[in-house]
Parts: C-alpha cells; sequence; structure tokens
C-alpha cells in the first residue's frame, strides 16, 4: 500500500509538471497581456512594467523561474488583478467560501441522494420509487441557476429565511448556494445508488444472506450498500473536485467571492500568474481527489488490491 | 420413521406480465428425518421453486401461494409472517446454492460471514462464535481457519468457498438443508469431494437434506429416496433403488435413457423429443403425454392420479391403471429392471 501510494505521488509529481508547462506556454501563445491598457504606455514605461515582473526575459528564463518557483511552492504575483498581491494568498482566501458552500452542497447531496436511491431501490416500482426518479430527473435537467433564482425567490425573498445573495451572514449565507449545490450530486447519486442496489438486491448473495434468515434492512445496510456504492465513487470524486472549487454561475447567483468567480475575472483581464496559480491549484485538487478515489476502492471493495505493480 | 417436512397439495403460481404461470401444481411429499431426498427433473420442472418456495425465498410480489400447506414443526410455512420466517431461515432449515463463486458477498470477510447466522439465531458472543465459525471451517475441511476467517471470497477457490457456504449452512444445525444444485457449477473432481463433505456431514450432524440436481449420477451417490418432477407436479417417488431400477413412469424412463452409460460405448445418447409445457397453460391430462411415446388416450384427457407401486413407491401414470395396456419399457430400462427383485423382468439375482 506505502509503496502504491509513492509511485503515484511520483505520477502525480510529472503529471503537474506537465500541466504547468502546458499552462504556461499556452498562455504566452494567447493574445493579450496582462499590463492594463498596455497600448497606452510608451515603450519605456511598459519595458518598466514588464521588467517588475519578469516579462522582458526570453521565454526559457521565464518559465526556468516560474518552475523553479514552483517547486518552492512559490506562485508568484498578481500581475493586475490583485496588483502585487501573493498569488496564493489570493487563492486561498478565496477558496474559503468555495470550499464551504462546495463542502456542504456535496455532503447534503450525496448523503440525500444515496438515501433517494436506496430506498427507491427497496421500494421498487412503488409511487416512493417514482417520486425519488422524478426528483432525480429534475436536479440532472434544470440548470443551477434556475434553481439558485427559484431558491432566492421563495426562500430567501418570499419567506425570508435566508439571506439572498453576498457573504456576510456566515453559515447562514451559505445556505442557499449550497442546496443549490447540491442537487447535482443529489441527482446523480440517487440515479446511481438505485440502480446498483437494484442489480446488488437481485444477486445470489442477498439470497444467501435471506436465508440465514437476515432481516430486510440488515439485508440492505450489511450486504447490499457497500456493493451498490463502488460505482458512485467513481463519479462524485470528480464532481467532488469540480464542486468544490467553485461553481461559477453559482457564485455568481449569489455574489459569493469565491475562487470560480475570480478565476473567469483573471483570465479576462490576462493575469498570467493568477491563471497560472489557479490551474495548478485546482490540478493539485483533482490528482488528489483521484487519488482518494482509488484507495477508497480498496477500502471498499477487498477485490481491488492496490499494489506497487513490477514492471 | 419421524416425518419432519410435509408438503402437501403445495400449488404456486408466478403473476407476470403474460399471465399466471403455474410453476407448482400439486405437489406431495414427506421428508424424513435424517434422509436425503433428492428431486430431479430437467430445467423448469418447479424443483428449485418448490424448495424457494419451503423457504419462502420467492419475490413475495410475484409468487403466490394457491393452495396447500408446507408443515413444519407443527406450523405451515406458507401462512408464516416474514419475521416468523427469518427466525426459522438459517437456523431450522438452511440452503446452500448452485454457484459458490456469486453466493458469497464479496466485500464480507468470510469469517464475518459465517458467524452471521449464528449471532442472528444463537445468544453468544462474538468471540464465541467466531470459535463455532473456526470450528465449521475446520468441519468442512479448510485448512488453517483461523487465518482465513478474515480472507474474502476472492481469496478462496471455487470448491472452497462452496464448503464455506456449507459451513454457513450448517451454522446453526439445522434440521433440515436444502441443496439447489450444489455441485452443478463444480468441476467433477471437486463435485467428488463436495458430495462426499456432504454425506459425511450428514452423518455427523444427523440433518435432513433436499438435494436438488438434474445429475442422475449425483443422485445414486447422495439420496435415500428420489422424487422425480416434471411440468410443476411430482410424477414418480421412491427409494433409490425403486427409481433407478423399477421405474414407473415413462418421463422417469427417458431420463434414465438418456443418461450416458459406460458400457454403451458405441450407442447413441437418447434424448427425451420435444420441449417441456408451457405453465403459462398447462396440459389438460398428462403433462408428459405429449413428449411420451407410450401415452394412452387418457392421458390427454385427465390428469393421472397416484398408482402405489409399493409402501414407498408410487407413480403418476395411466400405465399403472388395471385396465391399461402393457407396455415395453425401453430396453436400456428393461436391462435395469432385471436385477429388480419385484419388477415384472426379474431374473434373480445379479450374482
Amino acid at each position: 500500500m506505502a509503496r502504491y501510494i509513492g509511485k503515484r505521488l511520483i505520477y502525480m509529481f510529472i503529471t503537474l509538471a506537465l500541466i504547468a508547462t502546458f499552462t504556461f506556454f499556452l498562455m504566452k501563445i494567447l493574445p493579450g497581456s496582462p499590463i492594463a491598457s498596455a497600448d497606452k504606455l510608451s515603450p519605456e514605461q511598459r519595458a518598466v512594467v514588464e521588467a517588475r515582473y519578469g516579462l522582458d526575459q526570453p521565454l526559457p528564463v521565464q518559465y526556468f523561474d516560474y518552475m523553479f518557483g514552483l517547486l518552492q511552492g512559490d506562485l508568484g504575483i498578481s500581475i493586475n488583478q490583485f496588483k502585487g498581491a501573493d498569488v496564493t494568498d489570493v487563492i486561498l482566501s478565496r477558496m474559503g467560501p468555495s470550499a464551504q458552500i462546495g463542502f456542504q452542497g456535496m455532503l447534503l447531496g450525496t448523503v440525500l441522494g444515496i438515501l433517494f436511491g436506496m430506498v427507491a431501490a427497496l421500494r421498487q416500482n412503488t409511487w416512493v420509487d417514482y417520486g425519488s426518479t422524478i426528483v432525480a430527473i429534475i436536479g440532472i435537467s434544470i440548470p443551477s441557476f434556475v434553481f439558485a433564482s427559484m431558491l432566492q425567490y421563495w426562500l430567501g425573498l418570499k419567506w425570508d429565511l435566508f439571506p439572498v445573495a453576498l457573504w456576510k451572514d456566515g453559515f447562514m449565507s451559505s445556505v442557499l448556494p449550497s442546496i443549490a449545490l447540491a442537487m447535482f450530486p443529489l441527482a446523480t447519486a440517487a440515479r446511481f445508488i438505485r440502480t446498483e442496489m437494484i442489480e446488488v438486491l437481485g444477486s445470489d448473495y442477498i439470497t444467501l444472506a435471506k436465508a440465514k434468515g437476515a432481516s430486510g434492512s440488515e439485508i440492505a445496510f450489511k450486504h447490499a450498500f457497500r456493493n451498490a456504492l463502488i460505482p458512485l465513487i467513481t463519479v462524485l470524486g470528480p464532481m467532488a473536485v469540480s464542486i468544490l472549487t467553485g461553481s461559477l454561475v453559482v457564485e455568481q447567483i449569489f455574489a459569493i467571492p469565491g475562487i470560480g468567480e475570480q478565476f473567469v475575472k483573471s483570465i479576462m483581464v490576462s493575469d498570467f500568474s493568477i491563471i497560472m496559480g489557479t490551474t495548478i491549484f485546482f490540478s493539485v485538487f483533482l490528482i488528489v481527489i483521484i487519488l482518494v478515489v482509488d484507495i477508497l476502492y480498496g477500502v471498499i471493495d477487498p477485490r481491488i488490491r492496490l499494489s506497487g505493480g513490477k514492471n | 420413521m419421524e416425518k419432519i417436512l410435509q408438503v402437501k397439495d403445495l400449488e404456486l403460481s408466478f403473476n407476470t406480465y403474460g399471465g399466471e404461470v403455474k410453476a407448482i401444481r400439486g405437489v406431495n411429499f414427506d421428508l424424513y428425518k435424517g434422509e436425503t431426498l433428492a428431486i430431479v427433473g430437467e430445467s423448469g420442472s418447479g424443483k428449485s421453486v418448490t424448495t424457494k418456495s419451503i423457504m419462502r425465498l420467492l419475490p413475495e410480489e410475484s409468487a403466490e401461494f394457491k393452495n396447500g400447506e408446507i408443515l413444519f414443526d407443527g406450523r405451515d410455512l406458507t401462512k408464516l409472517s416474514d419475521k416468523e420466517m427469518q427466525k426459522i431461515r438459517g437456523k431450522d432449515i438452511s440452503m446452500i446454492f448452485q454457484d459458490p463463486m456469486t453466493s458469497l458477498n464479496p466485500t464480507m470477510p468470510i469469517g464475518r460471514q459465517i458467524t452471521e447466522p449464528i449471532l442472528k439465531h444463537q445468544k453468544i458472543s462474538k468471540d464465541e462464535a467466531k470459535k463455532v465459525a473456526i470450528d465449521l471451517l475446520r468441519l468442512v475441511g479448510m485448512p488453517k481457519p483461523e487465518l482465513r476467517m478474515k480472507q474474502y471470497p476472492h481469496q478462496f477457490s471455487g470448491g472452497q468457498r462452496q464448503r464455506i457456504v456449507i459451513a454457513i449452512a450448517l451454522a446453526c444445525n439445522p434440521q433440515i438443508l436444502i441443496a439447489d444444485e450444489p455441485t452443478t457449477a463444480l468441476d467433477v473432481t471437486i463435485q467428488a469431494q463436495i458430495l462426499e463433505l456432504m454425506k459425511d456431514l450428514q452423518k455427523k450432524i444427523d440433518t435432513s437434506i433436499i438435494f436438488i440436481t438434474h445429475d442422475l449420477g449425483v443422485v445414486a451417490n447422495v439420496a435415500d429416496r428420489v422424487a422425480v418432477m416434471y411440468g410443476g407436479k411430482i410424477v414418480e417417488i421412491g427409494t433409490v433403488d425403486e427409481i433407478f431400477y423399477n421405474p414407473q413412469h415413462p418421463y422417469t424412463w427417458g431420463l434414465l435413457s438418456s443418461m450416458p452409460s459406460m458400457d454403451a460405448e458405441d450407442a447413441k445418447l437418447y434424448a427425451i423429443p420435444g420441449t417441456p409445457p408451457d405453465l403459462l397453460d398447462p396440459p389438460k391430462g398428462d403433462a408428459f403425454a405429449l413428449r411420451s411415446e407410450y401415452a394412452l388416450k387418457i392421458d390427454m384427457e385427465q390428469q393421472p392420479p397416484f398408482f402405489k407401486i409399493s409402501d414407498t413407491h408410487m407413480a403418476a401414470t395411466w400405465l399403472l391403471h388395471p385396465e391399461a395396456p402393457t407396455v415395453e419399457p425401453p430396453e436400456m430400462v428393461i436391462e435395469r429392471m432385471k436385477k429388480f427383485p419385484g419388477s415384472r423382468y426379474y431374473e434373480g439375482s445379479a450374482n
């Protein structure tokens, strides 16, 4: 196991280096300059500003400078979006709200989704099942911004239960965006668990469990649940990344100063170091989640043995 | 001998989109203490459904008892609630399934799978249950049982897994063990081992076994009595010798004739012509009549009652009616009957 994780860490490092390299050169190819209103500056002024951010150096030098900084955990400084601020600080300060609503949304969505899926499978072809299927279809087909607006209107404006927008009231502010984000994982989890549970409940070992005298709930939770969980983990991992790292739309609607919102703005103003930093940050997150998912597989399903491999 | 289980006039149907499938159409048999009763028949004859209905393992929403009773311990199992059935399953009646590769939970260590019924039905601590489980594994011939308790099913071979399933079934010393084709999915050498194990265990713990199979070789090896099922009914029932050496029902003749024989190397293997009856619309008369060359006119009109051949031997065929014409069974069956005292072809002791 340790050997497996060690091997995966090396791969992660290589993957990250490749991502950093690609992003770096792609950005250099892109038209546009991070130096605001570059056209209005005189060549001398421009040279001064470029020198300040090291943009006057030849490309290979810039690249190795950046990669060397990256090795030490230095993501550079913001060029124009947050003039002079350290990119790591910018990302971390923006990450907080995104992570909070993302985590809450994920948790709410997955737990409810698993519950809906289980109930639907155990009460197959009854109104409970149909109801849960309808919720799942709604969750997948209604875009999050429609749902977010509905939440704002009903729960925020009409019933005045939660703040409509902004990030001012701590947890209360996070409720509506979390619910809005929860819909997609909820629908996905419900669908996956229902399908998988129905298949598992029809398998021979469930009949054997019944033949041992196990009750309905023992069969569902002790025998079927763990086996039904495996395919869900596959989709939940990457979904967790996209949700935890911020959903641009939801953050915009609720005016939350999150990382998704900031990432898009940085692209519009060509702030190279912020774009690079955020991309790398997202990549690390995704790669770590994928590793966690792979380890979880082994924990849940003993047939999947993790080993270092021999070739 | 003491009757431990009585199945009386059992009728069961499946409600499907296509209509009512009459899977069991009046089945009667008794199971005696300590005996092995084999139920044989081709696919769809109702042998698995009969035993699954004893355990009440059929899907409740589609399977429906139409008539009859299953008496066990003074109670009619068809009428018990699910809660009451849970107390019987795994404790008094337990079951071994066909495919050991799929009948163990892949994500649960086998130790826990064996202790589960013990903890469920007996008031003992987890540690004691573990000890019982280790003893059971040793009993079914698993080497180093202590080490293997924590392993998962994929770490065992097919034969070992069937041994584990047997250990689970025996965990609470059941009065009845139902084995639903327990050797069908195993290769021949392992089959022999598992059969030996089952015979051995039956002597040790004195349980009654209902053994479902379509392999007549296995029947000859393990059974005391045999029930031959066809089209949702028992057509002939008797001791092993009676069924193998003095069969009376044309279907039993067909079954025996389609067994490969060591003696007749050149002979073409016999196959019963036609297909099993459609139980959505079962035939009015004898279900086997359409495939039988011995069918009488009355076979098409009326279902034959059971005719008694001896105290232990009964067959449902009009051929046994006093007014029925005498027919010659297939040659291969006559050869067998020659060895059976009491049959009309008996030629004296084989020695």
